[in-house]
């Protein structure tokens, strides 16, 4: 159970990655991230203004030392575009780490997994470690994998829809054929989602928006803390296999009148 | 007068290099978590002061911010 996640080598000491956009204020994005134990949380990279330069909450956060950052690519189309703003992330906040999305779809947020291999390798041979936002597809997994990728993270549901895991089976498939870690990313509504990607064998889950938009975000921070620490332990653990009839748990022998 | 893109925008600066150039714009260059790219490939911050500047140059100056 204390096993530490382990990605391109280096162990995280939580299994949950959690979001930083789109909480009500900064006071509660800081408690929410302390309640929910997460070591890794997420950024983007985007243009400063050019007419104000201010301290953003990310210079606090990458001051502390207390979070590793992971930028992500968020919003690029492109894979050229994917691949300079990882680079910049690189630069800007000194981490070869980078959170791979490549967008197909604006409505959608649906990864274009053509795009997202290219940049993939692209991203790999340049020496980066990539985590890829990906389809719950086996095969666009595998080819990630294959390419080097240190992690795959394939979509529970739709960036930011709440509606769970849509399609647990193959989410339960890829966690038992992918050769590197799993994270589930995208579509966590509420606490027993983030369980429920445990027990099918995750090895970790990023959830935002279920925090920042819950009507108690450091609450709701905690609740993901617990959830992903007991669908871990139920995993270890093994469900009982399911029966099509009842099983008396109580002992048949000695009922009272016979 | 210089004529650059600077973060999609087209402006007029009179700016000779990227370090020149942040000053201008009020963009504290020793600020940690910032970086630059030039024509679509990042310039290192230690290349700053001395990366010139061009007619028609493509500037992108970033930075982290809040993000899923």
């Amino acid at each position: 159970m204390n096993d530490p996640l382990l990605i391109a080598g280096t162990p995280l000491r939580s299994r949950l990655f959690v979001g930083t956009a789109g909480y009500p204020n900064q006071q509660v994005l800081l408690d929410s991230l302390e309640a929910s134990g997460a070591e890794l949380v997420t950024v983007s990279i985007r243009r400063i203004s050019l007419d104000a330069y201010a301290e953003s909450l990310v210079d606090l956060l990458g001051g502390t030392g207390r979070y590793r950052l992971l930028p992500n690519t968020s919003g690029c189309v492109t894979a050229r575009d994917a691949i300079l703003t990882a680079e910049l992330a690189r630069e800007a906040l000194e981490t070869d780490w980078v959170k791979l999305e490549l967008i197909g779809d604006r409505d959608l947020l649906y990864p274009d997994v053509e795009q997202l291999v290219h940049a993939a390798d692209e991203l790999v041979r340049k020496g980066f470690v990539v985590l890829p936002y990906c389809n719950e597809d086996p095969v666009a997994c595998q080819k990630l994998a294959d390419v080097g990728c240190a992690a795959v993270m394939p979509l529970g549901s739709l960036i930011g829809s709440g509606r769970g895991i849509a399609n647990p089976a193959a989410i339960e498939m890829i966690c038992t054929r992918s050769p590197v870690p799993v994270v589930l990313d995208a579509g966590i509504g509420t606490a027993s989602d983030a369980a429920q990607a445990m027990e099918l064998g995750c090895d970790a889950v990023l959830v935002n928006t279920a925090i920042a938009k819950s009507h108690d975000p450091r609450h709701m921070a905690a609740a993901m803390r617990g959830a992903v620490d007991a669908g871990r332990l139920a995993r270890l653990a093994g469900r009982i296999p399911e029966r099509d009839f009842a099983e008396p748990s109580s002992p048949q022998l000695g009922l009272v009148g016979t | 007068m210089t004529r650059l893109r600077i973060n999609g925008e087209e402006a007029e600066i009179a700016a000779a290099t990227i370090a020149e150039l942040l000053v201008q714009r009020g963009i504290d260059a020793k600020a940690r978590f910032l970086a630059v790219a030039l024509n679509g490939a990042v310039v290192r911050r230690a290349e700053w002061p001395s990366q010139p500047l061009s007619a028609g140059d493509t500037v992108e100056i970033v930075r982290p911010l809040q993000g899923g």
